[in-house]
């Protein structure tokens, strides 16, 4: 280094001096890399180091010029004399991150019909039937619903209509839609409208529809052929065909993003990950949702007893690569799950993705209102329901306030109980800010909110898809460009 | 970065006995509130056949004359450039003109102190610790001259955060004479770590103001050495907290040389996580000038070199949807995926083209080269072919 000239001082004046103070963090030892620990901070920024490194580091013994020191001290795992900020600065990041909470219920699930023309193994909340009259959500229910929802404190709001299939009682989709916009005339929010739908009743009707009203479309895509049409059965086995179709008219119509797809593995998709992602290229998709089947009905609960956690994670891992190695030749892809865990470690106001939240996404996150005017707290809540578990259903339509739903033991119960910090396993995880908490999946599998972390496939899944991220983030350069450019 | 090209006039009359300001005019049939504050400047002997109008604050002849108006002066052919609308400082004593608006730049610029509470290495305009007050006394008259339909001002320094509440006044003097030109303040930030000042700052509501801090490192140490003061790394980060929170608008400037580069990518990876919410970040090239010229072997960087670091930085900043532009470097040394974010940001008064650059097909969407930068030339300088490959 070349040595300054007079009146200017040298770098070493600036070093700082004295010692340096830890600010709080949690570390995990990597399972698949020996002593090798990912720590983290509140907000989640993470570094990973070797265990004599961590060692010097809690034990003050980091020399203050070591590119370690400036690495830790830059993420605001440590301070020294030299700048105080840092605690402001940590304080600014965890209000920024939490700050979504006071804005509550984002997300309103209209179940407008339970009716479905699918039966797909892995559904437990559809019925192939008729009957309008004893499926299908009243305009009454429609309406007191849409009340609520403008009860939420939330700028940004987005209706999904989910089913069964939605399209089965569009009529009812319009008059929501129609009265939602009306009643937004007054509140002035940020409203936003998806159907969740098999699109087979995609109907150019229901596009222009869509195309007014700037209605995204999100949709069911399993894989090839064979395996979609084999998980998703219709009446004419042609779910695979009229789905594609539906999307090449939709993405006419309404532009190359109003679709997107997410998939469901199943035991059959297991060892077809590439073909399945193939698939999603194909039909021109630029991301994918890689989801891990959950253990609510009876059927689901037969097929996920067919495989374990560990074979979902090698899928994933293996679907994962398999993305990179497409971006790597030039085909820009995206894989949804592992962006909102991105987004949970880089980016400062985190992920809005509802079920990876602290406390837990249910009723602020999302809410549900079914089809017979139950209000749930959760998606998964009105499944669980469907199994006779009805835990995390907050009231009824025709019964309850927004305020003795909001505010009832049904919901306050397993979001108190879910605040991470509190919980035990999670107090302590590295992973924690880059979590969320799934209380009907432990409901589900353990028989109460918070289950036992060491038995959870919820916590084995979540650690082992993280522990592989980062390690990825770290050794492959190719690889972080990609997934930060997934931000 | 004040307008200074003076040079000698020579007074034909009885002169002011102290330095005043004027607008330029060559309008001799003004109203007489206006001629009070107006130089009547004078082409050609032609345009002037008849008696020349009292009452005018000055007159400038760009001939030679023996008009015997208090006032007159015989500009130098260096001053021919003086137009409708500039505004200028006149000092009889030292028979300087010096323009201080130029109505045809898109880049005034005002010097409000030369004092600075930061010394940094590469400093373009070197401050100088001495009581300048009298700076902003004259800025508050020349205000007022200024073309009403200015689309941009800056105010610089030295640091205009030392004027405290006179920063305060100047800024609110501009919002009133000036409703609907924008204002971009560059400060080191340090003062308004005060929060109250940074409120007071806020509290003028004007509708187009965006201050520009330079930050240099993720790390206090480096920042603080760079601008050669301990502590200013915090209190610049608190000032930009401050401003923010209190709704002014804020840039964050990065110059990009040997004490910086290395850790450029950290430092756009802390702006985007610490700072996401600012409303602009420029990453900036060297001016090989003031200090920069005294530090040059510490400082100088090829811009070639430093193409991977820029890069990634940009990647995060754009990643983070941080708004970020790329200033001060010449289009050729840029990666094509870079070009996209580079600005003419070389005031027009400065800049300059190497020779080669007479064959380059994008000239026109450079901003060039600072007329100082002769002193090193990047590698990287050559003619750009559209169409050919890169």
């Amino acid at each position: 280094m070349t040595t300054l000239k007079q009146p200017f001082r040298g770098r070493t004046d600036f070093l700082p001096s004295s010692g340096y103070r830890l600010l709080p963090f949690r570390l995990n030892r990597l399972r698949e890399r020996q002593d090798h620990y990912v720590i983290t901070n509140d907000v989640g920024e993470h570094v990973l180091l070797s265990k004599l490194e961590l060692e010097d580091f809690v034990d003050h013994r980091l020399g203050t010029t070591t590119a370690l020191y400036r690495r830790l001290k830059s993420k605001h795992f440590l301070f020294d004399e030299r700048s105080r900020v840092a605690i402001d600065l940590l304080a600014l990041k965890y209000r920024s991150r939490v700050a979504r909470v006071a804005e509550f219920t984002a997300l309103h699930m209209f179940v407008v019909t339970l009716r479905c023309d699918h039966s797909c193994h892995y559904c437990q909340v559809s019925r192939q039937s008729e009957d309008r009259a004893n499926f299908d959500m009243t305009p009454s229910h429609a309406e007191k619903a849409l009340a609520l929802v403008f009860r939420s404190p939330a700028r940004h709001l987005k209706i999904e209509f989910q089913g069964g299939e939605p399209l089965l009682n569009f009529p009812l989709v319009r008059h929501i839609v129609e009265r939602a916009e009306a009643l937004n005339r007054e509140h002035g929010r940020d409203l936003r409208f998806v159907i969740a739908s098999n699109l087979s009743r995609l109907t150019d009707d229901v596009l222009g529809f869509c195309k007014d009203h700037g209605i995204e479309l999100s949709t069911s895509l399993d894989g090839p052929a064979d395996l979609h049409d084999a998980q998703r059965p219709t009446k004419d086995g042609s779910s695979h065909a009229r789905v594609m179709d539906a999307v090449r008219r939709a993405r006419a119509m309404l532009g190359d993003q109003s679709v997107s797809a997410l998939m469901t593995t199943t035991p059959a998709a297991l060892e077809r990950v590439e073909e399945i992602v193939d698939e999603y290229v194909a039909a021109g998709f630029r991301s994918i949702f890689l989801r891990s089947l959950s253990p609510y009905g009876f059927a689901a609960r037969s097929l996920i007893r067919r495989y374990n956690v560990q074979d979902w994670i090698t899928f994933f891992k293996r679907g994962l690569q398999h993305i990179l190695d497409l971006n790597r030749r030039g085909y820009a892809m995206r894989e949804e799950y592992t962006t909102v865990l991105l987004q949970k470690l880089f980016s400062p106001t985190g992920s809005g993705y509802v079920d990876l939240q602290s406390p837990a996404g249910m009723g602020i996150g999302g809410i549900v209102y079914n089809y017979d005017g139950a209000v749930y707290a959760s998606d998964e809540g009105r499944m669980l329901a469907e199994m006779g578990d009805t835990s995390f259903k907050l009231g009824h339509l025709d019964e309850d306030s927004y305020k003795s739903m909001m505010t009832g033991d049904a919901l306050l119960g397993p979001l108190e109980a879910t605040v991470l910090e509190s919980v035990p396993m999670c107090a302590d995880c590295a992973f924690q800010p880059c979590c969320g908490a799934d209380p009907v999946f432990h409901q589900a599998t353990q028989g109460d909110w918070v289950g036992h972390k060491a038995l959870s496939a919820f916590c084995e899944k979540q650690t082992a898809v993280l522990e592989f991220l980062v390690a990825l983030l770290e050794d492959d350069a190719f690889a972080r460009r990609t997934l930060l450019g997934w931000l | 970065m004040l307008i200074s090209l003076s040079n000698g006039v020579r007074p034909l009359a009885v002169c002011s006995d102290h330095p005043f300001v004027a607008r330029v005019s060559e309008n001799s049939k003004l109203g007489d509130d206006e001629k009070r504050v107006t130089a009547l400047l004078l082409r050609s002997p032609d345009a002037t056949s008849e008696i020349l109008p009292e009452g005018y604050r000055a007159y400038l002849f760009q001939y030679e004359s023996t008009e015997k108006l208090r006032d007159s002066y015989v500009l130098p052919t260096t001053l021919h450039y003086l137009q409708e609308g500039d505004v200028i400082r006149v000092d009889p004593i030292r028979r300087r003109v010096r323009a201080l608006y130029r109505r045809a730049s898109t880049a005034n610029f005002f010097l409000v102190t030369e004092r600075c509470d930061n010394f940094c290495l590469m400093c373009s305009q070197p401050p100088r610790q001495q009581n300048d007050d009298w700076l902003v006394d004259e800025l508050l008259r020349v205000i007022p001259l200024v073309d009403k339909t200015t689309t941009s001002l800056g105010i610089t320094g030295g640091e205009p955060g030392l004027l405290g509440p006179r920063l305060i006044e100047l800024v609110r003097a501009i919002r009133d004479a000036l409703p609907r030109t924008a204002l971009h303040i560059l400060s080191n930030g340090r003062a308004f770590s005060d929060l109250p000042f940074a409120r007071d700052l806020s509290a003028i509501r004007h509708g187009d103001l965006m201050v520009g801090i330079p930050l240099y490192s993720d790390l206090a140490e480096e920042h603080d050495y760079i601008v050669q003061a301990a502590g200013a790394f915090d209190q610049t980060v608190r000032g930009i907290l401050n401003l923010k929170s209190e709704g002014v608008r804020v840039e964050v400037r990065v110059v990009i040389h040997g004490d910086t580069v290395e850790r450029l990518p950290e430092l756009a990876a802390f702006l985007a996580r610490n700072l996401t919410f600012v409303d602009h970040v420029a990453l900036m090239g060297l001016e090989l000038t003031g200090f920069a010229k005294t530090n040059l072997n510490e400082l100088w960087v090829d811009p070639v070199d430093y193409v991977t670091q820029l890069e990634e930085a940009v990647r995060t900043l754009r990643h983070a949807r941080v708004p970020m532009s790329i200033y001060n470097h010449q289009l050729c040394v840029l990666p094509s995926a870079l070009r996209g974010f580079a600005r003419k940001s070389i005031s027009d008064w400065k800049n300059t083209y190497a020779p080669e650059c007479s064959e380059c097909d994008v000239r026109d969407e450079c901003g060039g080269m600072f007329a100082s930068s002769s002193i090193r030339k990047s590698r990287g300088i050559s003619p750009l072919r559209e169409g050919a490959p890169q």
